[in-house]
């Protein structure tokens, strides 16, 4: 049994991982074939964990509500707002519009979805704003160098930065191009460094906590 | 009643509910935010059903005849054994399948794609022969592949990676390069901080333009009207807090 629960779905870990790790070297239309295959049937796999994702959401709200706890009320518009949504997408079949005309899943999308996620991430203008007034203060020389290079990009992207600091457009493009790109890039290759490795350790199986705890 | 004009209405209450956060909490927002988290997980799950259900399940075994996909189907019903306690660790097969596959495609691909090329791109040729004037060194900063901007991309991504590497002590020599390589990282900290700021003020503004559009006329003045409505409850909904007594935490 403890083959079933634990060793073998290390050996499936170890054989996929290996097949589609050599299968980047083998220039051969099976190859090919077979990434087309793994890429479709891990998007099938991933519509699954979904299911699990939306059940937890699920129960959680649920058990608000049986329990009337403070503010189950708008567990109430979480349900009404998805199940509506579920009812129209289903009803349009996921298609926003149909020959030009948007469908009623279309208008959900157009005058819910849209405006609650703008003005969701709109507000967080004034509260990084807000932050930034209380924390940016030049301390040191770090903090000076990064409050300067904020300044300089945030009057770079507006016509009246440009305006009241004729180079700052240049200046902008300049940091975001080189100084910001040689740092991305250095974080890009330690992450990576790190990701090869950690998918090493995951294929030989000595990472192992994808598989959970619980009995062996 | 139009579906346009309805939709301005329901967009410019719910713009208006988010909005007035910004004064204080308060269930106007909490409303619109559950009917927010909501509507995109009921979106997130019609568009699932289509393209996974649907278009890669179904269509495929049914017109096609592809019985092979009925294996993803059991690994991704394996998944949902996590529901029943003695069975729950079938879905280790699910998971075991997802990152085997996941970590495979991974190495290649980041070694090639993340390290390789970046070094290259990052190790480039200091002088350039351009035309008949033969080897070039170009001073112009404003061009990313110019020689003296080369040179800057090596000294940070070489000081930022220094900075990050802990098996030798940061003294001497080493401690000018990790002080360069905090330098850069400010930079890009900063500039990462100011890029955010804008791209969330291009976001008020969108929704600015939409309010004052759905202030004309045609549309029946959602915005005045619901601005003067959100703020009345708002009043209504501050004055009732404060009749009550505070509550015990």
């Amino acid at each position: 049994m403890i083959f079933l629960r634990r060793q073998l779905p290390l050996l499936i870990t170890m054989i996929t991982g290996l097949l589609f790790a050599g299968q980047y070297y083998v220039p051969h239309p099976a190859s090919e074939q077979l990434l087309t295959s793994a890429t479709k049937w891990l998007q099938i796999v991933g519509g699954f964990a979904l299911v699990l994702g939306v059940t937890s959401l699920f129960h959680q709200h649920a058990a608000k509500i049986r329990r009337k706890e403070e503010g189950w009320g708008y567990s109430l518009v979480l349900y009404a707002g998805m199940l509506g949504t579920i009812a129209v997408g289903l009803w349009a079949n996921g298609k926003e519009s149909l020959e030009g005309a948007a469908t009623a899943f279309g208008w959900v999308y157009s005058y819910m979805l849209v405006p609650l996620q703008g003005t969701m991430f709109a507000i967080l203008a004034f509260f990084i704003a807000s932050a930034a007034y209380r924390s940016f203060r030049a301390r040191s020389r770090e903090a000076a160098v990064l409050l300067i290079a904020a300044v300089i990009v945030m009057m770079g992207r507006v016509p009246l930065g440009e305006y009241l600091i004729p180079l700052s457009g240049d200046v902008s493009q300049w940091i975001l191009n080189v100084l910001n790109a040689s740092v991305r890039r250095a974080i890009l290759i330690g992450v990576s460094l790190g990701a090869v490795a950690l998918s090493f350790k995951i294929i030989f199986g000595v990472e192992r906590s994808y598989l959970g705890g619980g009995k062996e | 009643m139009d579906a346009t004009v309805l939709g301005a209405w329901v967009a410019t209450g719910l713009t208006l509910c988010i909005f007035s956060f910004l004064y204080k909490d308060n269930p106007l927002f909490k409303l619109a935010e559950h009917l927010y988290v909501g509507v995109s997980v009921g979106y997130t799950i019609v568009k699932a059903y289509d393209t996974v259900i649907v278009h890669l399940i179904v269509k495929p075994i049914v017109e096609q005849g592809e019985i092979a996909l009925l294996i993803p189907v059991a690994i991704g019903m394996l998944m949902l054994t996590r529901y029943v306690p003695k069975a729950a660790w079938l879905s280790r097969y699910a998971f075991a399948f997802i990152v085997g596959v996941g970590s495979g495609l991974a190495i290649p691909r980041t070694i090639s794609s993340f390290i390789l090329k970046q070094v290259e791109d990052t190790v480039r040729p200091l002088l350039s022969l351009a035309g008949g004037d033969g080897m070039t060194f170009s001073m112009n900063l404003l061009d990313p592949s110019s020689s003296i901007n080369v040179i800057i991309i090596l000294i940070g991504v070489i000081s930022v990676l220094f900075y990050f590497f802990f098996s030798i002590e940061h003294s001497g020599p080493g401690k000018v390069v990790a002080k360069t390589g905090v330098m850069f990282l400010m930079i890009a900290f900063g500039a990462a901080f100011g890029y955010t700021v804008m791209a969330r003020m291009s976001l008020l503004i969108g929704r600015l333009t939409d309010l004052i559009e759905f202030s004309d006329a045609s549309y029946g003045r959602p915005t005045l009207w619901l601005l003067i409505v959100t703020i009345g409850m708002l009043i209504v909904l501050s004055r009732r807090t404060q009749g009550k007594p505070p509550q015990e935490s």
